[in-house]
């Protein structure tokens, strides 16, 4: 029989699909902003910013919202896990065998880069916006940054969506951002000191 | 994966809900990641430009070969209006008039028969971004003067955009500027929709927002007035690297006649 074992509570599920459908919706309109292609086929520029600019604002005023109504706590015990870095995790950095804990120190290097973007974002968009209005924030490399913020993401979030879709060693943990739980074996052999000795349902809820 | 599976096997028969113990406190190198990164990305407003500007140059004869198979080409489509001018060959006038002696309606091949003039001129965005070495092709002002006969009492030329409500204004020494153009070929080809067919207004000394797009129309004034973005608050000349809040020196004069050779030969 299969034994299940909790993995992501719903704050933390909730907190990731908002991140990523604020994500996929900025990507989207800043995509028909940027390509001349799909600027020209789409038209309607003025709509398309401001779409972009609410579409920010939303995004980060979701993700405020989601951790002060969630389990704040939970949050916090994961912040502290995944800035976290062990003997381990600086073995499995340097490609050698090293058993991982809840997250592996990929996941961790990937998530504070997630969150320093988010941060990035924010201010050179923002910088746009005043910049627009204003001379004083108008800054000449603040669109190379929002740029290249871009690119950088991309690349991330194809890692990403190949780990959690195609390899067949790690697809299994999209069930855990699901569902909520992953295969107990599975997370033995993956995050093998996240996993409880008895091999109960003792992860956060 | 194997060695995780290995690793698995071997950790789940000790006890392991005590991770740290008896070994060194684990170091916070997430936060460490997290400020690094921000650091690098906020300093990047100091020095992102002219790194880019430096790669660009040193990549540039590989990048223009590359170029017609990148996304962008490096431009990005600015439109004030909900969908873009199209362009109709048959109907199409470019008309000048105002204070002139001689009104002129041009259709587009009346256009093409004028002398044909050539350049390859760097366009600059007032949002930062360059694209270098562009190839122009189109008509001076010069020879459309030479139709319409400007007054003497005509000290600016207002370009009318056919996305409306979009125009900008140039000082007549400033449209005389010696690589100001009617630009109806981009790198070779027919302007493309995107980039203002059939003609637009070129003038590299200036911030793109003074290269009117989808150009219809331009009359012959006295003075210069307020264009589409000097209306929201952008300078009235927009000089590159010396308006818009990127210089602290004020804008010069519009110069007349030796000073723009600099920009050109450039």
């Amino acid at each position: 029989m299969t034994r299940y074992l909790r993995r992501f509570s719903r704050t933390e599920r909730t907190l990731h699909w908002v991140n990523a459908l604020g994500f996929f919706m900025l990507l989207a309109t800043g995509l028909i902003l940027y390509l001349p292609s799909l600027s020209m086929a789409v038209g309607r520029r003025p709509l398309i910013k401001d779409l972009h600019a609410w579409s920010g604002v939303g995004w980060i005023a979701a993700l405020a919202l989601v951790a002060l109504l969630g389990d704040r706590r939970g949050l916090l015990r994961t912040a502290r896990d995944l800035d976290a870095f062990d003997a381990d995790d600086v073995r499995w950095l340097r490609r050698r065998p090293a058993p991982q804990g809840r997250f592996n120190a990929g996941q961790k290097v990937n998530a504070s880069l997630n969150a320093a973007f988010t941060v990035l974002f924010l201010v050179s968009g923002l910088l746009l916006w005043l910049g627009e209005r204003d001379t004083r924030f108008r800054f000449a490399s603040t669109v190379i940054l929002h740029d290249g913020l871009m690119y950088v993401a991309l690349v991330l979030l194809v890692g990403h969506l190949y780990l959690a879709l195609v390899h067949p060693a790690t697809r299994h943990a999209l069930r855990g951002m699901t569902l909520g739980t992953v295969d107990a074996d599975w997370a033995r052999a993956h995050h093998p000191k996240w996993v409880p000795r008895s091999g109960d349902d003792g992860g956060p809820r | 994966m194997a060695s995780c599976l290995r690793h698995g096997a071997h950790v789940t028969s000790e006890p392991i809900d005590d991770p740290t113990g008896g070994r060194p406190a684990p170091r916070r190198y997430g936060r460490g990641v997290f400020l690094l990164t921000v650091a690098g990305g906020l300093s990047s407003l100091a020095w992102g430009k002219s790194v880019w500007g430096h790669v660009s140059s040193a990549v540039s004869p590989v990048a223009s070969s590359l170029a017609p198979f990148l996304p962008t080409g490096g431009w990005r489509i600015y439109t004030i209006s909900g969908s873009m001018p199209t362009f109709d060959r048959a109907t199409w006038r470019l008309k000048i008039g105002g204070l002139v002696e001689q009104p002129v309606s041009l259709s587009y091949d009346e256009l093409l028969a004028l002398p044909r003039a050539s350049q390859i001129s760097t366009f600059h965005c007032v949002t930062g971004w360059t694209v270098q070495n562009v190839h122009w092709a189109g008509v001076r002002l010069t020879d459309l003067f030479d139709r319409a006969k400007p007054l003497p009492e005509a000290g600016a030329l207002q370009f009318v955009s056919a996305e409306e409500p979009y125009i900008d204004y140039l000082t007549m020494p400033q449209a005389l500027l010696r690589d100001v153009m009617l630009a109806y070929e981009m790198d070779g080809k027919p302007l493309p929709r995107e980039h203002g067919a059939p003609v637009r207004l070129i003038i590299p000394e200036m911030y793109g927002y003074k290269n009117v797009k989808w150009l219809e129309q331009i009359n012959l004034v006295s003075d210069a007035g307020s264009g589409y973005w000097e209306q929201l608050g952008y300078d009235q000349d927009a000089w590159v690297g010396r308006s818009n809040g990127y210089s602290s020196a004020p804008a010069p004069p519009a110069p007349a006649g030796a000073s723009h050779r600099g920009f050109f030969t450039r």
